[in-house]
């Protein structure tokens, strides 16, 4: 069968001209961008530069952060559960570890607790999906480790620093770098089929942002393959998971602060539950379904920025939550995969960004933001993007280059997820190139953590209890995350967390259960004058059509 | 504006029986949610990775039945769909230091495997076009290295399990087949146990240790400075 392009007309004609361009730029490397002009670029074209987007914390314990208006909305927002109307007298799930959130850090969190010498059922995992419904599962490109002969901690930690425009604390940086190899280990160990050579040598590439090939992938079903391998772990152990119950609150100890369960609630019957743990762990992941500045965005249906709403509500202090990751290359075509992920692995295998013209305007493996800016620039500010028919624009990623570079049969090989997603709607990107504009990806900031995954309140000391680990935490990825980084951080967070807890519960009873925290909450936002009409956290998005949701109406009081 | 005066053009679209006209050149998923669904279940990832938003539908009276993810999955006018939210299948427990990488390991966890009567619907069906049945057989044939690899793209939506007359649960068999070889056939990277030995050893303690103090002037320095490799 001949292949049929469904681009539009006038998107063939600009491919051609990415044909035409296609073998000089072969041999054309883009210079990389000077620091000047790096600055000059994000501040002119980053959605993060533009001030109207956000505005500052009227109260708690980082009263005053600059944040989106979208994450503002929920943290000054009133509770979904009236304290006065929850029981916590009857315990429903009694454990020595209470980890809410079932994703890349919870699994590993609870193998590591139980590595640690706490018993399977003595941990329960709180998720308000399915295990394993994270953004993890869903990460393709792959995770760094600096493993290879030419690299070494030293330069990760480089990298890392540099990529976060240095507003990354030092000391978390350092746990993540020199604990990246151990975690591959494990990984391999436990059963996860990463990419090798013959002789087992880790097949590993560039990612942005990376003086060294360092990313570990499993084609480009990295996410998927770890966190099935820890799904399919943790359930061999028998620690028990109690799924589509997400917790709506924290329960605290009053006159200690310290934190002793949570209110859970099951989606499907409408009850709660009160768990209670010796400690809690905290996994939730981050915010990408709150669509900052109407950004489309790659993440889960679930990652509506529960945990950091609770932290809040119980003292935990946030940081860099002003930065916001957008993916350089989400897919901008066809309609239906708009802001899906096309993972870095792409540029990483030589495919360059080429504007409608079939010019390159950006190096491609330039640090996330820096790419994204460059995309927006070339479209809105040079007018050299390509026009949907939509109306969306983006422009090229000649990943047809791939081929030529590393021989036919590359990307169905090494990027089949890519393969499959655009050849469902008709794009074959072996012979075609993709339409990218960047799409909403990560949460680079969060609540703050020390070394041992302790959450911090507002004057830097641990609360008692609580812990947390993954994207619901900040501070390691500084203003802007690496690629291969957060796969990397949930496991090598979320076993730090799983050992601290460990240890926290092995000298203390189980605490007593209030939510007096909340009750403190409210009076905070009340006498911020902030009117009761916004409620968090919020779950999950609101995706229904205006026209049912205008007629909608609840006729049952529960 | 309303769709009429937008003149988008509409579908008529069967959700469990139920007519509803969607705007056309929707997923499936998003065609629901503007039929007025709010997932709980059937909904994860909407990124074709995630397995739970496996859909069966049939269109108009064709008799053939197709599945599909819902997320990528564009609705077709005609289309009598419902979504398959979960398979019931306890996953079976085992300790992967205890179990030796062959094919009879598996066979012996999964003995039901040997049912299959090659009919070939669990490669039909699977919306990731894998070659399902080929993985089965060559457990049964003894190569779990070749099961391992035509099942790595797998993402466990359960269509194949709900399908198959021999009622194998293919993606739990697969998982226990990717961990063996994960684990057991393929070589250890031999580059990774020497970089642990050298962290191990404290080679880089002292460098990290001065970089976590370093001031941004400093870093920004080594940054800019540091060689990129091609």
């Amino acid at each position: 069968m001949t292949y049929e392009s469904t681009y539009s007309e006038e998107m063939r004609r600009s491919i051609e001209k990415v044909e035409e361009t296609r073998d000089r730029r072969l041999k054309e490397a883009f210079p990389r961008i000077s620091p000047e002009e790096k600055d000059k670029l994000l501040k002119e074209w980053h959605p993060d530069y533009r001030p109207e987007g956000k505005r500052p914390l009227k109260i708690g314990p980082s009263k005053g952060l600059i944040v989106p208006h979208e994450v503002a909305d929920l943290i000054e927002a009133y509770p979904l559960i009236d304290p006065s109307n929850i029981d916590l007298s009857k315990i429903d799930y009694d454990v020595d570890i209470l980890i809410i959130g079932g994703g890349g850090a919870g699994a590993s969190a609870a193998l590591w607790a139980n590595n640690s010498g706490i018993p399977a059922d003595r941990i329960l995992i709180a998720t308000k999906l399915r295990f394993g419904d994270a953004n993890t599962k869903m990460a393709q490109g792959g995770i760094q480790a600096a493993d290879r002969p030419n690299d070494s901690p030293i330069l990760h930690f480089i990298d890392v620093m540099g990529g976060g425009h240095y507003a990354n604390k030092p000391e978390l940086v350092k746990t993540l770098v020199e604990n990246a190899p151990f975690i591959i280990k494990w990984l391999e160990d436990l059963g996860v089929m990463f990419d090798k050579d013959e002789e087992g040598n880790m097949i590993e590439l560039s990612g942005g942002g990376t003086c060294r090939k360092r990313l570990h992938a499993c084609k480009d079903y990295t996410g998927l393959e770890i966190m099935r391998v820890l799904m399919d772990e943790v359930l061999n152990r028998g620690i028990r998971v109690v799924e589509f119950s997400p917790a709506v609150e924290l329960l605290t100890e009053p006159d200690t602060g310290r934190v002793t369960g949570a209110v859970l609630w099951n989606l499907e019957t409408k009850e709660y539950r009160i768990a209670r743990g010796k400690a809690v762990i905290l996994t939730t992941g981050g915010f990408g379904r709150l669509h900052i500045q109407n950004f489309p965005t790659t993440n889960h249906y679930g990652a509506t920025m529960d945990g950091v709403v609770m932290a809040y509500r119980v003292g935990a202090r946030l940081r860099d939550l002003d930065a916001t990751q957008y993916h350089p290359t989400g897919a901008a075509y066809p309609e239906q995969i708009v802001g899906l992920l096309v993972t870095e692995k792409v540029r990483g295998l030589g495919a360059q960004l080429v504007n409608a013209d079939g010019e390159q305007f950006i190096y491609p493996l330039e640090p996330r933001d820096v790419v994204a800016a460059a995309i927006i620039r070339e479209c809105y500010g040079r007018n050299k993007g390509v026009i949907t028919p939509t109306g969306m624009r983006g422009v090229w990623l000649d990943t047809p280059m791939i081929e030529m570079i590393h021989g036919e049969g590359t990307i169905k090989k090494s990027l089949a997820a890519i393969y499959r997603m655009f050849s469902r709607f008709g794009i074959d990107p072996t012979k075609e190139p993709v339409l990218v504009f960047p799409t909403l990806h990560y949460m680079n900031g969060g609540v703050e953590i020390n070394v041992n995954a302790q959450v911090l309140n507002g004057r830097g000391e641990p609360i008692l209890g609580f812990f947390a680990a993954g994207e619901v935490c900040g501070g390691v990825h500084g203003k802007n995350r690496l690629m291969g980084n957060s796969l990397l951080e949930v496991t090598v967070f979320g076993r730090i967390a799983g050992i601290s807890a460990a240890k926290y519960v092995q000298n203390v009873e189980p605490g007593k259960l209030s939510l007096k925290h909340v009750n403190r909450y409210v009076e905070m936002l009340k006498e911020a004058k902030i009117p009761p009409t916004r409620k968090s956290p919020i779950l999950l998005p609101e995706y229904r059509g205006e026209k049912v949701l205008s007629r909608a109406i609840s006729l049952f009081a529960i | 504006m309303s769709n009429e005066e937008k003149k988008i053009k509409m579908v008529k679209i069967y959700i469990m029986g139920k007519m509803y006209e969607v705007p056309e050149g929707l997923t499936i998923m998003k065609a629901m949610e503007y039929a007025g669904y709010k997932f709980i279940r059937g909904c994860g990832c909407r990124g074709g990775f995630c397995g739970a938003c496996a859909t069966v539908y049939r269109i108009g009276n064709d008799y053939k039945l197709y599945t599909g993810l819902a997320c990528q999955t564009t609705v077709q006018e005609g289309m009598y769909l419902v979504q398959i939210p979960f398979v019931p299948a306890e996953k079976p427990k085992y300790d992967i230091e205890k179990l030796r990488p062959t094919a009879s390991t598996v066979l012996s966890i999964f003995p039901e495997i040997t049912r299959c009567v090659a009919c070939n619907t669990c490669t039909k069906s699977c919306p990731q076009n894998l070659e399902v049945m080929d993985a089965i057989q060559s457990l049964i044939r003894g190569n779990l290295i070749k099961a391992a690899e035509l099942s790595f793209d797998c993402i466990a939506c359960g269509i194949c399990s709900i399908r198959c007359p021999a009622e194998i649960v293919h993606y739990q068999v697969f998982q226990l087949v990717r961990r063996l070889y994960g684990k057991y056939l393929s070589k250890k990277a031999k580059h990774l146990e020497e970089r642990i030995n050298e962290i191990l050893q404290g080679k880089y303690k002292e460098e990290l240790e001065k970089l976590t103090k370093m001031s941004i002037e400093e870093l920004k320095k080594l940054y800019e400075s540091r060689e990129i490799e091609t």
